[in-house]
């Protein structure tokens, strides 16, 4: 796809050049600049009928300064040279207001001052797909999955992201970029009036960083044929499926499932920011401190886990961050072992014996909020031979075959996790036994990660993620993707959510 | 193009531009300033301007109306002409909205014409010295403190191409901190409209007071114990528990509230008699909007609505389940009266008295918990939430504190827990520590619940 002409025509260099000199005269050491502009659409519908659609666009002027070894930073909406002026002024008193109180000096690991265009691949453009035709298609998946005689409800909704990203800064830095993600959702519910309760059973598509093209299925990557022809047949199985009691079992868990796992357990564990403490007051720090590098045995060895910027429609991939760091790809956990950090510029310089460079996870989510360390694609490799999900199912005895996200919640130093999942299937013997219900799985990440037994090959291996991955005060929200195999998992403790709800 | 329009010029050149059947404009103006502070330094901040419109552009009348409904950022009258356009292109190429209503006929309000409510990072004055006086001692002392301040105003201009002409203020500000020393780790936090009001000196002699407690450690195992809720945590449930109560939802027949296949649990007994769960507009220093605002239609509001009252509702009065959040299309549906959701929430305890520390001190023997935190759904049909403690949990014996014990992860449900009252404090203004960013305006009682589930325990300190 080509950059989007609009954006490009914006006074885009004007804007920054006003913003830098303005507050460069003022004395700042240090000046970046965004101008952003991203386009948005929500659409949802109930049973088959249109129920909300929202389009948004964002657009703004973001000017980040240091000063004296202190942040400031401002926006504005209006895109001309003097609201941007008035934006590096305004960043300038903030760096002011803030000197008293700062009492460790900024510093930022140094970066090439790069400078080019990119246009992240895809196909279709959601924005160029009319609503009525959207709609149609979640109209027409809508329909099939509420054909079901197990189906009492069911909704759609397809959110839709184009992000245009201008960035400069006082060392020379210009880079220009372009990308899109989509993430559609169908969602069965069941209502048994009977027994009087309900179910739900919900798509497994992630969302990911392509057009229009992956909502439609025209590019072959998710088969929402056979996903919508079977989402009645499984609401319907759980919906009579045994409760599962409380214990101690085996889990193979599907990528579909295990991206969470990873973004909670490793993903935001491995953040600098929070090791160091930045984020204690809200997201929470780390057990994986910065003194535990090189030495912390985080699971068995065969867990090998990268931070990527550059892996093909990933939701946190780019070319340059938003403070112009190269898009890179680097090992975090190797051979069960911490190794490394997902880094900003200003962090970067606090690693001890660290890289010396950021890796790039700096950005925010709209020209409104500065940019902080952010999350990379943070994914678990395969196993070196080509193993399948069947083959780790046949070394299970009594276990539990885990599939789709549902819950999730961890504590705040990344120790004690729970999660559901859309379904779990019994494996007695090497085999797969139907789905049971009520069930979570709970553990203690170094643990967790310390029974991985088995790898699945490349061949099972798949980019979940998310869209709304919350950090920071104020509050942004990122999108990020986790690839990963399908994994085996030794004696995990297993809750009975029904036992865990009897008071 | 024209420049330095006033806000209610813009709306008023949005009306007159649509062809439509109807329109609905909404324009926010918002001023952010904020703070942030790690290790006894400062880390972020920022001071922002935003000026937002929103245009619901409506093709056809009343049901099987379709409406475009678009946002983006304007500053000048060419801006919002585009806007009305694209909008407008937008519902021409929609199908017929589900909730689609005749829009809201209203009178001019004379506030309309007013210009937008200020705000910069001057709004911290008040407070940035004593913080650097309580950051200074801090040092001093060993401790450190990780926090954060953030005002926000929003005015927003509401208008209909049915008359209606509205302009809101809302103020929503709030500050919260977190104390480390050595292994321990204690939170407060506080909501507050302008930062006048806001006592940096207390906070700090309640966060001391929380270290020193943590200085002895006692043991605690799994299982079910009676416990002390503080206001900030009921907050936590009872906002999740108000975000649920979708009437269309329910009706449907996927929550709590829901009478599976039949309707809704309205008019039933839900929890103990002496609760109430209301909301008010004009709830004392916690006041908000008296008409909806909707910028996108959703199970809980339709744009459609905006504009229509919402007035004071009790969700839950004696025990029994009065009313739920309701779209005008949500009730012609349930048979319900049309009660639209309002932006704070207020729970009571008939014959409640004291405060958090009363309780603790009313307490034989059980768990006094600081804060809770990443609170999510394990199951919709009764409403089981799980979350941990976080930032300091102590062992009470014979109403005194007598040390911390560990974290713990919990699995609970909110609605059962209003069944399990055992002791409860005087209602007051609290801000919820994991969700009082999206929802800052809450005034809760602190609670000694029984059979509190300490699911398992976690190390995080």
């Amino acid at each position: 796809m080509p950059l989007d002409p609009s954006f490009a025509s914006l006074p885009l260099d004007v804007l920054a050049d006003a913003a830098i000199d303005r507050a460069r005269g003022l004395g700042a050491s240090h000046v970046d600049v965004r101008v952003e502009r991203t386009r948005s659409r929500h659409l949802s519908l109930r049973d088959c009928v249109l129920s909300g659609m929202h389009d948004g666009e964002d657009v703004g002027v973001a000017v980040r300064v240091v000063l004296d070894g202190t942040w400031g930073f401002a926006s504005t909406v209006d895109l001309t040279p003097e609201a941007a002026r008035q934006a590096a002024e305004t960043a300038v008193t903030v760096a002011t207001m803030s000197r008293p109180l700062t009492k460790r000096r900024i510093e930022l690991a140094d970066e090439p001052a790069w400078r080019g265009t990119w246009v992240a691949p895809y196909a279709l453009d959601p924005f160029d797909v009319r609503v009525s035709d959207a709609v149609a298609v979640l109209a027409d998946y809508s329909e099939r999955v509420l054909a079901h005689r197990a189906v009492t409800h069911v909704t759609a909704t397809l959110d839709a992201v184009r992000e245009n990203a201008f960035y400069a800064d006082s060392a020379g830095a210009r880079t220009l970029q372009q990308r899109v993600r989509v993430a559609p959702v169908l969602e069965a519910l069941g209502v048994d009036p009977d027994a009087g309760s309900f179910d739900t059973m919900r798509s497994l598509a992630a969302p990911v960083g392509r057009g229009f093209e992956y909502v439609t299925g025209e590019d072959g990557v998710h088969d929402w044929d056979a996903e919508l022809g079977e989402l009645g047949d499984l609401l319907a199985e759980r919906m009579a499926a045994p409760s599962l009691p409380a214990g101690r079992y085996d889990l193979v868990i599907e990528p579909s499932n295990l991206w969470l796992t990873i973004h909670e357990s490793v993903g935001h564990a491995t953040e600098l920011d929070r090791a160091l403490g930045y984020e204690a007051n809200y997201a929470g720090t780390s057990f994986a401190t910065p003194d535990r590098l090189g030495s912390l045995r985080y699971g068995s060895e065969l867990m090998n886990v990268t931070g990527d910027r550059t892996v093909p429609f990933g939701l946190a991939t780019v070319a340059w961050d938003h403070e112009g760091v190269q898009a890179q790809q680097w090992d975090i956990v190797r051979d069960g072992v911490l190794v490394g950090y997902q880094l900003d510029r200003a962090s970067a310089t606090l690693l001890p014996g660290g890289p010396g460079r950021s890796n790039g996870c700096a950005y925010a989510d709209s020209p409104s909020h500065i940019a902080i360390q952010r999350m990379a694609n943070v994914s678990l490799m395969p196993g070196q031979d080509d193993r399948s999900a069947a083959d780790l199912i046949g070394d299970v005895t009594d276990g539990l075959y885990v599939v789709g996200d549902k819950s999730w919640s961890i504590d705040q130093q990344r120790y004690n996790f729970q999660f559901t999942a859309q379904r779990f299937y019994r494996i007695r013997d090497g085999e797969l036994a139907g789905q049971v219900k009520d069930v979570a799985y709970q553990g203690r990440t170094p643990d967790f990660w310390a029974g991985l037994a088995a790898l699945a090959g490349v061949r099972t291996w798949v980019l979940g993620g998310a869209v709304n991955c919350g950090k920071a005060q104020p509050g942004q929200a990122a999108p990020v993707s986790h690839g990963a195999p399908t994994a085996l998992f030794r004696d995990v403790n297993v809750l009975s959510t029904l036992e865990e709800g009897s008071s | 193009m024209t420049r330095g329009t006033p806000p209610d010029q813009l709306v008023e050149h949005a009306l007159e531009r649509s062809r439509g059947h109807g329109c609905v404009v909404l324009l926010d103006e918002s001023r952010t300033a904020n703070l942030r502070w790690a290790s006894n330094t400062l880390t972020t901040n920022g001071a922002t301007r935003n000026r937002s419109m929103t245009v619901v552009a409506v093709t056809g009348d009343g049901p099987g109306a379709s409406a475009g409904v678009l946002s983006r950022c304007v500053a000048d009258t060419d801006d919002v002409a585009a806007l009305v356009a694209d909008a407008e292109a937008v519902a021409d190429a929609s199908p017929p909205e589900q909730s689609a209503m005749p829009l809201v006929r209203g009178a001019a309000s004379p506030q309309f014409t007013d210009p937008p409510a200020e705000s910069g990072i001057d709004v911290f004055e008040p407070v940035v010295g004593p913080l650097a006086e309580v950051l200074a001692a801090s040092r001093t002392d060993g401790i450190d403190q990780y926090g954060y301040a953030e005002h926000v105003v929003t005015t927003t201009y509401l208008a209909t191409s049915a008359g209606l002409r509205h302009r809101h203020v809302q103020p929503s500000g709030h500050l919260t901190v977190t104390a480390k020393k050595d292994a321990a780790s204690t939170w407060t936090g506080v909501a507050t409209r302008d930062f006048t009001d806001v006592d940096l000196g207390a906070l700090d002699v309640d966060l001391r007071t929380r270290l020193e407690w943590s200085q002895r450690r006692v043991p605690l195992s799994p299982g079910r114990y009676r416990a002390v809720l503080p206001p900030t945590s009921v907050a936590d449930l009872m906002v999740y528990a108000y975000w649920e109560m979708s009437a269309l939802a329910a009706h449907e027949g996927r929550t709590v509230y829901s009478d599976p296949g039949r309707g809704t649990k309205v008019g039933r007994r839900l929890t103990d008699s002496r609760v109430s769960l209301r909301s008010d507009p004009e709830h004392p220093g916690q006041e908000c909007s008296s008409v909806v605002l909707a910028h996108a239609s959703s199970p809980v509001s339709s744009v459609f609505d905006n504009g229509l009252a919402s007035p004071a509702t009790g969700w839950v009065e004696g025990g029994v389940l009065r009313a739920l959040v309701q779209t005008r299309h949500s009730a012609s549906l349930t048979g319900l009266a049309t009660t639209p959701g309002v932006d704070n929430l207020v729970l009571s305890v008939d014959g409640g008295t004291g405060s958090v520390r009363d309780l603790a001190a009313r307490l034989d023997e059980g768990v006094l918990v600081t804060s809770l935190w990443y609170i999510r759904e394990v199951d919709p049909r009764t409403l089981l939430l799980t979350g941990l403690t976080r930032d300091g949990v102590y062992w009470v014996s014979g109403g005194e504190v007598v040390g911390a014990v560990d974290n713990f992860r919990f699995n609970e449900s909110p609605i059962d827990l209003l069944s399990r009252i055992h002791d409860a404090g005087v209602t007051r203004p609290t801000l919820s520590r994991e969700w009082g960013e999206w929802f800052p305006r809450t005034s809760m009682p602190a609670l000694t619940v029984d059979g509190f589930n300490v699911s398992t325990l976690s190390e995080a300190r």
